[in-house]
């Protein structure tokens, strides 16, 4: 690199410092590093114009403001534009700060979507045409051990389905300040929100010699879920059966219990076992299990396998603003049809990203906007939008053919042909992108001859 | 002539009238054709129901086969049948509405409230099918009809206690009822029966519900002053009505389960109210006298009681497929015949049968039973003349055979005076008869069959279906001026070129007029006949087609006039559709120009195969020529691949290089490669250049020598500017190490400036599809035909370079030292299964913990195959260090030309753990894969470890174990293709009529809006850079030559 300097005329000893210092790159960087490495003013300057760069008509700090602010850009283009002109403000001039800013304009309409574009058949291709690389398996272990979610293909059909319940649900639930930086307050917590059943914390066995159940906890597991005495008797004395305590005299929390059937039948004796091993002594119904892991932000946080949304967010401790479940239809009921369209957006993008696919986030929202804008949550399918089409022939062509038709006629619909396939069927042109426009020539004075 | 336009198409049933006008003639033979092969009169292939011989003028309108459009006829039915289609809503429509008067069983005021709502929805073009549904079965519940009794009051005084009975009619009230003239039989039954209740919320009366509030009140106490009261709330449980000299009083008790109401003369009425949250229902009783044949509501109100008496409505019941029965209270069952069934639907009138959502303009309910039969024309069920010359019949003509069949003798018996139950056989017959010709899959009865036993197509299997006429034949049509054959490379002609062969060329034809300007051009044409650019037929000024032969070429050439038209051959330049299926996005169809060449195959540029997702393996791709000017003008602006490089999945390219593309650049910019002047050019020689620029040195024998990154800018437009990180960049900077930026040792850092490769290496990033940072920044910076001109120049750069510098892969190139091998095999493979090892002892012995959230089996095996998972990854390290990046496999790899490192140490090292399901494998035997070894061995061997490498061999075993893991991948890959392809259809189906308006919006067919500004800030994707409106860090680059 020396040598190029010298060539335009710098003496080669400054040269020699030059290249022992800088890099091409950095070179272009800044002015200022120049002269504080102890090169002249002059020679910097040389080698600014050496670069192609100008001194001369220097920008201002407040200029690259004023500028960008006075432009007709959407306020998140301007605040990134801001921010990376300010990061290289000693390489513009006026006229360049004036040329990008003008760039930026012109690009940003050239841009913009064009009238009649059908954006909803790219959307459609977009999502569709990565589905064959998608993978097929139902379970993973995403990010949290123990925890398995459905990705994938299945995933994406799932939401598109907009099923009631998800064949995996689960929430990621977010804590309080105070909760979310302590471990032993969020393990706590967690333990209140994961099912707790009888018999995960005892043996439960029939004794058919005396027709009666005993119940007998296990003291490890009654102090590691937190879970008292009192709690399990109170239990189980709300089976509105005869139960006899038996404490033993070691532990405080040591004993049994001994619950009577009130009809002596062993079928009666059986279906007791099975009821009292299945009550939920403590937990959230539906939370199967719960698990404190630290997010990628730092904070402690609880995925949880099994969703209630709306009991999980009253607890203390838990910031519902930020607690999410990955079932749709429970976020479209607890927290209302917009948050339910982001979720759709999060989950749809989140499954495409995880499969190392690139899909445009627009096309992610038009979908999702179109399965909530009626105000509840519709699958795209025969039962969802495209069962509500309004052109009969449409359906038809779907699914369920012969039934559309019979409806049809006796509602004596009328079908309008403003669609896509009302109109491949009829065999005339679709009224989207060009095809919504006449061109209509008139009739022009052709004077081939004499033109070349 | 003038274009026309279908407007709508409405939907309707066909009433017996339209189809009797509608009919050519009235088919009453069985027969089709005659001994003398000719139809038979009214038969049904008769010649007024169209033509489909050739030769022969059609009886009703005269025109020839291609002409006559065909044209119904009709069946005069001996008796009324039933549509199969609508058994059902006959059914429930049956059920809903009176057996005498035909009226729906709802109070005018119901009825009312229903209309508005239907109408409400018609008009927002929302489903009615909830609130008919909702009628249907409030409507069923009635017992009784209003309509066609009789109303009466009587006096109530008295009668409290006798109402209280609950079970017989208590004798005061039967003398009152006589005194009107209803005299009640003994067994008459009475009951006390909860009304209606009507909801309203207390805590809001006064206010949004006081209208509910007055309504009940108005209704149950006749009390018509009450519309007009003001309403106060006295106290919590108490609200004053009051209107002039009128007032009452109404109060809960205070456990809100009753409810007392006191007029101003001190009269009081209790009764009992529910409380449901904050909304209370107020029921009211009746009382229901059932008596034989006649049934009595009475309802109580202040003073009177109220009687009414309708006809009792019995219930019927529903057989599939097609009868039903009326049962009475005693349970007596009464068959109702399709004459009954339509008499019923007939009396409904007209304002009632809107209740229904039905039109009664397009859809009375009296035509869902079948007096007249529609014969489709014979244009619709052709008959085929089999080689032995017999005709054989369409399924649907065997059908109507069958029912003229059955008619016939139906009307015979029954002009015979037949006994009922032969009458009634018949009719079950023809009813049947009728239904299969409708729908031959219906469940509960036998399809009808085809001699031979296969199940005859008719009328529901016609449409329906992928292959039935919807799916089939009007959303998927046929179409001509297509080819189709197999693909294979040809680098040397453009991306937006198709090579098309000379025999596909002449049968392809592109409609040319003939003009002042091109007659002599097309005189030409038409001369050279089959000789390729030639023609095939020229059509007269007065439209007759001449086919061009050998023998009148010559002629038709002079002849030629203007006016003419000219079916002229493919030639280079046309403009076609290119198109690989599946087509599963917008790119799979694009438009290229023809190139006419020898050979049998399509020839297209490797670069444009990602859009395709085509390979040479033997893919076929069609070909489409355009027959429009509209069509080929739009071909060319919006479908020409240089237009379509960016994807509008991702904004980013996906025309690119592939494969040698990207090893052949990639070698070429890697280092410090010299070339003197005629290798430069050498390299450079199919490619337009302007000139080498200026050597970068001289070699120690004196002459000039070129870089190969000077060569790689050669083919750069001037003025570009770009950096990137490719893809051997390690990310330092992601493990707190600074980026050396252009010093990088590994040539990770690409940086561009003014059209010269400063630094980096180029890859798959700079130029792969997919990704193409170069392509990208050339297509947003200089247009579309810059980019196609740069990847046509990069990808014939680099094929010259990769054939002079050679390049192969083979199987010496994964040999690694023995030493290494000894050292995989001996310290990690076998250090790992020694490991295994351990922790299946550990786990036998009890003394695994398990880890949180799992059982003690999963911990085992998430933890061995850790354990199997590292090994290989060693071992492939291992191998790495011998396999440099000089080795071509690694070249590839690292390049992003094909395959990946895993690959090599396959290859090379170690195959590793073949799983199912994500799991070892478990399953074979039981307790073990295969029967030697021993059960329950957890061990790797035993459970799918492959520790041999592809190279050295797999063992039995491993071959067995790698052949279930394959297996899963194909079986993969074959659900995979239906559910995604499912999918796609059904997103294409919901979502295919979203357009963004001139007011920005995303609207649906409805205008309902769907979005407000698409993608919420109006930005096409497929011109966006990757996603963002505007690449600010590109703008900056090129402006100024650096981004932040």
């Amino acid at each position: 690199m020396a040598a190029e300097l010298v060539k335009i005329g710098i003496e080669p000893e400054v040269a020699e410092t030059i290249a022992e210092t800088f890099t091409v790159s950095d070179l272009t960087v800044d002015r200022e590093e120049l002269l504080a490495a102890g090169i002249e003013e002059y020679y910097a300057d040389d080698i600014m114009n050496m670069l192609g760069i100008e001194v001369v008509g220097e920008v201002k700090p407040g200029d690259i403001e004023s500028k960008v602010d006075s432009s007709p850009l959407p306020e998140k283009i301007k605040d990134e534009l801001k921010s990376k002109l300010r990061a290289v403000r000693k390489k513009l001039t006026r006229e360049k700060l004036e040329s990008i800013i003008e760039r930026v304009e012109r690009e940003y309409e050239n841009a913009r979507v064009e009238p009649r574009e059908a954006v909803g058949i790219v959307a459609a291709q977009s999502i569709g045409e990565p589905g064959t690389q998608m993978t097929l398996r139902t379970f993973h272990y995403a990010g949290v051990g123990a925890i398995y979610i459905t990705v994938g293909l299945p995933r994406i059909i799932e939401i598109v389905d907009a099923r009631k319940k998800p064949s995996t649900p689960a929430m990621k639930v977010r804590l309080t300040e105070e909760y979310a930086s302590d471990r032993h307050k969020a393990g706590k917590l967690a333990m209140e929100i994961e099912e707790t059943h009888i018999r995960d914390i005892a043996r439960v066995e029939s004794s058919t010699e005396d027709m009666c159940i005993w119940v007998c906890p296990d003291e490890r597991e009654l102090i590691k879920r937190g879970i008292e005495w009192r709690e399990v008797e109170e239990k189980l004395r709300s089976l509105d059966m005869p139960v006899e305590v038996y404490r033993s005299e070691s532990g405080s929390l040591g004993g049994k219990f001994k619950i009577y059937t009130r009809d002596n039948s062993y079928h009666e004796l059986l279906r007791l076992e099975e009821r009292v091993s299945n009550m939920l002594v403590k937990g959230i119904e539906g939370i199967k299990r719960a698990i404190v892991r630290k997010s990628p932000d730092g904070e402690y946080m609880i995925y949880t396998e099994g969703s209630a949304l709306k009991k999980v967010s009253r607890l203390e401790g838990v910031d519902f603003t930020r607690t999410t479940t990955n079932n749709i239809t429970e976020i479209a009921e607890v927290l209302g049809i917009e948050a339910a369209r982001n979720m759709i957006i999060d989950e749809m993008m989140s499954t495409l990203d995880e499969q190392g696919l690139d899909v445009d986030a627009r096309h992610v929202t038009l979908i999702a906007d179109a399965m909530t804008m009626d105000g509840e949550v519709k699958q795209i399918g025969r039962h969802g939008l495209a069962g509500e089409k309004s052109s009969v022939l449409s359906r038809a062509a779907f699914e369920v053919t012969v039934d559309n038709l019979l409806e049809a006629a006796i509602h004596g619909e009328i079908d309008e042909l403003k669609g896509v396939t009302e109109n491949v069927i009829v065999g005339q042109p679709i009224k989207l992108g060009t095809g919504a426009v006449k061109l209509v020539a008139r009739n022009f004075n052709f004077n081939y001859g004499e033109s070349r | 002539m003038r274009k026309m336009r279908i407007k709508a198409i409405k939907f309707g049933l066909l009433s017996p009238k339209e189809i009797r006008k509608m009919s050519a003639v009235k088919v009453i033979t069985a027969d089709t054709y005659g001994e003398d092969g000719f139809p038979i009169e009214m038969g049904l292939v008769n010649q007024q129901l169209g033509v489909i011989d050739p030769g022969l003028r059609c009886k009703t309108c005269g025109g020839r086969m291609g002409e006559c459009p065909g044209h119904f006829g009709h069946i005069e039915l001996a008796a009324p049948v039933i549509h199969v289609g609508y058994a059902k809503l006959i059914h429930r429509i049956l059920s809903a509405t009176c057996r005498k008067c035909g009226r729906v069983l709802l109070s005018e005021e119901e009825k009312r409230g229903y209309l508005a709502e239907i109408e409400r929805r018609r008009e927002k073009q929302v489903d009615v099918d909830e609130v008919v549904k909702h009628i249907f079965k409030e409507a069923a519940k009635n017992e009784v009809c209003t309509y066609c009794g009789e109303y009466f009051s009587i006096d109530a005084e008295g009668l409290d206690e006798e109402l209280d009975n609950k079970s017989s009619v208590g004798s005061e009230l039967r003398d009152r009822m006589e005194e009107r003239g209803f005299s009640i039989s003994k067994d008459a039954i009475m009951k006390r029966e909860i009304d209606q209740k009507r909801l309203f919320c207390w805590s809001r009366v006064p206010g949004a519900d006081s209208k509910r509030l007055i309504e009940f009140l108005v209704q149950e106490f006749e009390l018509p002053w009450v519309k007009n009261a003001r309403i106060s709330r006295k106290d919590d449980k108490t609200l004053v009505l009051s209107s002039g000299k009128h007032s009452l009083e109404f109060s809960l008790s205070p456990k809100r389960d009753r409810a007392n109401l006191i007029l101003q003369d001190g009269i009081s009425y209790e009764f009992p109210v529910k409380k449901e949250g904050t909304e209370l229902s107020v029921y009211s009783f009746r009382w229901v006298i059932v008596d034989t044949d006649k049934i009595y509501i009475l309802r109580r109100s202040i003073d009177k009681l109220n009687v009414y008496c309708g006809e009792r409505q019995k219930q019927i019941k529903y057989e599939k497929p097609t009868t039903y029965k009326e049962i009475d209270a005693d349970g007596k069952v009464r068959r109702l015949m399709p004459t009954d069934v339509r008499e019923r639907l007939e009396r409904i009138p007209d304002e009632d049968v809107k209740l229904f959502g039905m039109d009664p303009e397009s859809a009375r309910p009296e035509w869902m039973v079948l007096t007249v039969l529609p014969v489709p024309p014979v244009t619709a069920r052709p008959s085929i003349t089999l080689e032995s010359g017999q005709r054989s019949e369409d399924d649907l003509t065997h059908k109507l055979v069958d029912i003229i069949r059955i008619n016939q003798r139906f009307m015979e018996n029954r002009d015979a005076g037949a006994p009922q139950l032969i009458i009634e056989d018949l009719w079950e017959l023809l009813q049947y008869h009728v239904s299969t010709y409708f729908d031959n899959e219906i469940p509960g009865i036998p399809p009808a069959r085809h001699r031979s036993g296969r199940p005859l197509k008719t009328m529901a299997q016609r449409l329906k279906g992928k292959e039935g006429r919807f799916r089939g034949s009007l959303s998927g049509k046929r179409v001509n001026f297509s080819a189709r054959t197999v693909i294979s490379p040809d680098p040397d002609i453009e991306i937006d070129e198709v090579g098309v062969p000379e025999e596909i060329a002449k049968e392809l034809t592109v409609t040319v007029n003939v003009t002042e300007r091109n007659i002599q051009q097309m005189k030409e044409t038409v001369r050279r006949g089959k000789n390729h650019p030639g023609a095939n037929y020229v059509r007269r000024a007065d439209g007759r087609k001449v086919k061009v032969t050998e023998l009148n070429r010559e002629t038709l050439a002079e002849e030629l006039d203007i006016g003419w038209k000219v079916e002229r051959h493919l030639v280079d330049g046309d403009i076609v559709l290119f198109n690989r299926q599946p087509s599963l996005h917008r790119l799979s169809i694009m438009a290229h120009y023809v190139r006419v060449m020898p050979g049998k195959t399509f020839r297209l540029n490797p670069a444009v195969c990602p859009p395709y997702n085509a390979d040479y393996d033997g893919d076929e791709m069609n070909l489409h020529v355009l027959q429009t000017e509209e069509a080929r003008a739009e071909a060319k602006i919006l479908m020409e691949v240089q237009r379509n490089i960016i994807s509008p999945r991702f904004g980013r390219p996906i025309v690119g290089g592939i494969h040698d593309y990207i090893t052949g650049l990639f070698m070429l910019t890697r280092g410090e490669k010299r070339f003197n002047k005629e290798e430069a050019l050498d390299i450079l020689r199919n490619i337009d250049i302007e000139g080498l620029g200026e050597p970068a040195g001289i070699m120690d024998d004196g002459t000039p020598y070129w870089t190969g990154k000077q060569i790689f800018s050669v083919i750069l437009p001037p003025g570009i500017n770009l950096q990137f990180r490719n893809k051997v960049c390690e990310k330092c900077e992601e493990r707190g190490i600074r980026c050396a930026r252009e010093e990088c040792p590994r040539e990770a850092y690409v940086v561009i400036r003014d059209g010269r490769l400063i630094s980096g290496v180029i890859d798959e990033v700079g130029v792969g599809s997919f990704k193409g940072a170069i392509i990208d920044r050339i297509f947003r910076t200089l247009g579309e035909e810059s980019a196609k001109e740069f990847i046509k120049n990069a990808s014939r750069l680099a094929i010259n370079y990769i054939l002079q510098a050679g390049f192969s892969f083979g199987i010496s190139d994964e040999d690694i030292p023995k030493d290494a091998k000894e050292q995989i095999r001996d310290e990690i493979i076998q250090e790992a299964e020694k490991k295994v090892d351990k922790l299946i002892r550990a786990y036998e012995a009890g003394e695994l913990e398990a880890l949180p959230g799992r059982t003690l089996e999963e911990t085992l095996e998430l933890l061995i195959m850790q354990e199997l998972g590292r090994a290989r990854d060693e071992a492939g390290e291992i191998a790495g260090r011998y396999l440099g990046i000089e080795n071509p496999g690694v070249l590839m790899a690292k390049s992003g030309a094909r395959g990946s490192l895993l690959n090599l140490t396959q290859m090379a090292a170690c195959v590793g753990q073949q799983l199912v399901r994500g799991e070892r494998i478990r399953r074979g035997y039981q307790g073990r894969t295969l029967p030697h070894f021993q059960p329950g061995d957890h061990s790797a061997d035993a459970r799918g470890f492959v520790r041999s490498s592809f190279k050295d061999g797999l063992s039995p075993a491993e071959y067995f174990f790698h052949a279930i893991g394959g297996r899963e991948a194909l079986v993969d890959t074959a659900v995979r293709t239906s559910q995604s392809g499912y999918f796609q259809r059904r997103l294409i189906n919901a979502l295919q009529d979203l357009e963004v308006k001139y007011d920005g919006t995303v609207r649906e067919t409805r205008d309902s809006i769907v979005q407000f500004k698409y993608g919420e800030d109006g930005i096409d994707p497929a011109k966006s850079v990757g996603g963002k409106s505007v690449d600010i860090d590109g703008i900056l680059e090129e402006e100024i030559g650096t981004s932040a």
